[in-house]
């Protein structure tokens, strides 16, 4: 679930703060595009790299290749061995983060200015020359495998596996994006190289930048950095097909707290709808204490410590979700509130009020969420995967503004199931019928 | 490609210390005639601010059978006072697109807003309202105590890890407030009530017991002026309390204990020693007690790593943590998670062994080169973040450290030698000061 607010956040974060500084469109030589925000007032550059697909494109029976390939990259690249390459790394106090999500594998750096050129060699040896040695291999393996053991006894993860494995069924979606214990067990270097090969591709890298460095020089890294990588890798997996019934499932775990993940079809992001359920999602569930379930559940009624939805438009699926926690005596009845106020909301609607305080917030608080250089690039990194328009900040408020209460309600009443909301609930539930 | 590599670093080190002297937080400090301290972070790339008030109360100032009650009165400090409604605050801050919230440590509670700079004034007439105004009803405080109760369920009762881990500390301390949780007992969470909430308030908040912060695209001028005529009416308490805190007696006896949990699928050895913080006027234990950590535990290249997951596989995962902004004395831990066919015991063995090793063997200059590199880096990637900056100051400030203090932390970090680390290693790394704790499954447990 993390993952897919990441999304979310990404796709709305932009910058008014920032609008005087121009994203700038930079293509190098060899024809690689990225987009840059210059930002000389600190010596050090951010730099983010989005490779689509991500785990999203293991191989059947494969499961979690791409998440432990992407654990080697720095486990030993070119001449170097792990411990080599993680004290060149510190020894330039560069940052190197290797992570595998559903849609992408992203790979963000952060290095001083003074010795940019030493930084970027070494991580070009990471993305290009991976050794994926025998015992790197077996090392991270049973990190991963220590993971997936922990996870399995993890409600917060029991709860969102059984949404998804529900939702997506054999779509890679459906899938845990790390493994499992005998998938991961099972993967041979072979496999791992393989995986390799079909993240790390030219076709479908994103670029950004952020910081000390002009765009001449930015081109010239980015050739240095990827020019070598395949123009192709594997095909992406394409649209998943969407399975949610209404209705409760319990997934027995002896823990005091039960802990529910909930869930519709959603709405994606180029939709001609999104920006109404995006304001109507603010009111209903949205991250902040004036929601409708924050007061319900939580403000009013105690049964929780936060309730939340938000709208996770992945690349191959749309889905409105939303997550709970409560004693298990009580989580019976913050579902029924729940469900309730989603009722509620499709059939009555909301207010005018409510609608311009939400957009109130939305447009006041887009300037708040670019907080430094990591964040701008990760954020220009994502509207480029989204297909967003460079220009796409200037405008993005003007669309929130734009959404009117009927706008809102009518999007309530078409697109709020209440009868098509479903609950995974993990704990020892009292009250509850799941099937 | 090592080689070369390597010969680049060295000349690039050789360069660093230059830029790395040059630098300074963008740092100004005054006090109000009510004793409130400001500090103020200027950073004018982007026209938003964040505010901040941290007063100098946290969990390890409660009252005896009172813990969970300087996080409690965080929860209720939302709700209302003479002139606003419950959750008013908040939806405030919501419509001018600006969020908030609020946290409690040992040492400090918290309170902050992040808004467009010309909201600064706004925020803080509310948040100097609230400081004296605070209303609370019954029922609001019956209701809230719930939401913090989920809160412990999720944070702790949900987590056997969280569990374990407040067992060790529990157990690390005996006389002093650090050995309770944050969030209180359970059971002592639920009989705290409306009156013990204002106690703890009308003691504990007021100007003289707080510091401002701002950070973000603000001047000192700015700040003073809004201060003054938003902070600088509320009076002084002339009955705070003096910062008492009972304090350890010599520790003479190794403790140890073991936690079986169903839901532990991962078991692991954790080991804390009792270690001193970060004191005005000397921070130099501190600091190589911070480059320690590093040394020992701090990633891929650290000593346990070497020994306990490269040179010998016993461990998945291995780290060595201390944080030295801490009023009292702190702690310094260490973890071990063994792989999948070793046991708590040879993990434990072989932890003991790599300290011991660690000790004899002396420090690598180049191992300390490295991490003091990177210590400066830090400096460079932290302007990035005013806020961070500002958080550093609040801390520091909060856990009587003063705004000198925290600037020349730097620099004693930076000169810092091998044998300073070695005899703070030796001074701390003491069986009688440890707790060492095995986190187990049931299947485990019960064989």
């Amino acid at each position: 679930m993390t993952r897919l607010i990441a999304i979310v956040a990404l796709w709305f974060a932009a910058l008014p703060a920032w609008a005087a500084v121009e994203i700038e469109e930079v293509t190098t030589d060899s024809g690689i595009t990225a987009w840059l925000v210059q930002e000389p007032a600190i010596p050090f550059t951010a730099l983010e790299l989005r490779f689509r697909g991500g785990t999203s494109l293991d191989r059947p029976g494969q499961q979690g290749a791409v998440n432990l390939m992407t654990g080697l990259l720095e486990e030993g690249a070119g001449e170097m061995d792990a411990r080599d390459f993680a004290r060149s790394r510190d020894a330039l106090a560069a940052s190197f983060r290797y992570s595998a999500g559903d849609d992408s594998v992203s790979v963000s750096a952060r290095f001083l200015t003074e010795n940019r050129d030493e930084a970027v060699a070494l991580l070009r040896e990471s993305l290009v020359a991976p050794r994926f040695d025998a015992d790197a291999i077996e090392r991270v393996r049973a990190q991963v495998l220590s993971g997936l053991a922990s996870d399995a006894r993890d409600p917060n993860y029991l709860a969102r596996q059984g949404f998804d494995a529900m939702a997506f069924g054999d779509h890679p979606y459906g899938a845990p994006g790390r493994g499992t214990i005998d998938s991961v067990r099972a993967l041979t270097r072979e496999d791992i190289v393989q995986a390799h090969r079909d993240v790390f591709a030219r076709d479908r890298v994103y670029v950004a930048a952020a910081g000390d460095i002009s765009p001449e020089e930015l081109k010239t890294l980015l050739d240095r950095l990827l020019a070598e990588l395949p123009e192709t890798g594997a095909p992406m997996p394409g649209p998943a097909e969407i399975t949610i019934p209404g209705g409760t499932t319990v997934i027995s775990f002896d823990t005091p707290q039960s802990v529910a993940v909930f869930g519709q079809e959603g709405i994606a992001q180029d939709h001609p709808d999104f920006f109404p359920m995006f304001v109507l999602n603010q009111i209903l569930g949205g991250g902040s204490f004036e929601s409708r379930l924050m007061e319900e559940v939580r403000v009013k009624r105690g049964l929780t410590y936060g309730v939340y939805s938000y709208l996770a438009p992945r690349e191959w699926a749309a889905v409105y979700l939303g997550s709970v926690a409560s004693a298990n005596e009580r989580i019976a009845e913050a579902i029924a509130v729940i469900r309730d106020e989603w009722a509620k909301a499709a059939a009555d609607g909301v207010t005018g009020e409510e609608v311009e305080a939400a957009k109130t917030y939305l447009t006041g608080a887009y300037p708040l969420r670019f907080d430094g250089n990591a964040q701008i690039a990760s954020i220009m990194a994502g509207m480029q995967m989204q297909g967003l328009p460079i220009d796409y900040i200037a405008t993005r408020n003007d669309k929130v503004r734009a959404v009117t209460v009927e706008d809102v309600n009518r999007v309530a009443a078409e697109y709020l199931t209440p009868d098509g909301l479903h609950f995974v609930v993990v704990g020892q539930p009292e009250g509850l019928d799941g099937s | 490609m090592i080689r070369w590599l390597m010969s680049l670093i060295v000349a690039v080190s050789l360069a660093l210390p230059a830029w790395a002297q040059g630098l300074h937080d963008a740092v100004t400090t005054f006090t109000l005639d009510n004793g409130m301290q400001v500090v103020v972070v200027e950073d004018h790339r982007a026209p938003a601010v964040q505010h901040m008030v941290w007063y100098n109360v946290g969990s390890a100032d409660e009252p005896p059978g009172k813990s969970g009650i300087a996080h409690f009165l965080e929860h209720l400090m939302f709700k209302a006072t003479e002139t606003m409604e419950s959750g008013e605050f908040s939806q405030v801050v919501a419509a001018q697109g600006g969020r908030d919230n609020a946290f409690t440590s040992y040492d400090y509670t918290a309170y902050f807003q992040r808004v467009a700079a010309d909201r600064l004034g706004l925020m803080m007439e509310m948040e100097a309202d609230r400081m004296v105004n605070l209303r609370l009803t019954e029922q609001e405080v019956e209701t809230e105590r719930n939401v913090i109760i989920e809160e412990r369920n999720s944070r702790v009762e949900n987590n056997p890890r969280a569990l374990f881990g407040e067992q060790m500390n529990a157990v690390q301390y005996y006389n002093h407030g650090y050995g309770i949780p944050i969030i209180g007992w359970k059971h002592e969470i639920e009989k705290l009530g409306r009156q013990d909430a204002l106690d703890f308030y009308e003691t504990f908040y007021a100007p003289n017991n707080a510091t401002l912060i701002v950070s973000g695209d603000v001047t000192p001028e700015e700040v003073r002026e809004l201060a003054e005529s938003h902070y600088g009416p509320i009076p002084a308490n002339p009955d705070l309390p003096p910062r008492l805190r009972t304090s350890e007696p010599p520790q003479t006896a190794a403790r140890r204990l073991s936690f079986a949990d169903p839901r532990v699928a991962q078991p692991y050895v954790a080991r804390s020693y009792l270690a001193p913080a970060r004191d005005s006027g000397a921070q130099e234990k501190a600091a190589a007690l911070t480059i320690l950590a590093e040394l020992l535990g701090g990633g891929t290249t650290s000593h346990l790593a070497e020994e306990l997951q490269f040179d010998n596989e016993i461990a998945v995962y291995s780290g060595a943590f201390y944080d030295g902004t801490a009023l009292d004395e702190t702690t310094f831990d260490i973890i071990v998670v063994p792989g999948a066919e070793v046991s708590l015991e040879d993990a434990e063995a072989a932890l003991d062994a790599a300290l011991a090793g660690f000790l004899d063997e002396g420090i690598d200059p180049e191992d300390l080169d490295r991490i003091k590199m990177q210590l400066r880096a830090s400096q460079i990637y932290g302007q990035d973040s005013a806020d961070g900056i500002a958080n550093r100051y609040g801390r520091g400030l909060t856990t009587g450290l003063t705004v000198a203090d925290v600037q020349a932390w730097p620099d004693i970090l930076q000169a810092t030698t091998e044998q300073d680390i070695i005899e703070a290693a030796r001074a701390i790394l003491r069986p009688e000061a440890s707790v060492t704790g095995w986190l187990m499954s049931a299947e485990e447990a019960s064989q």
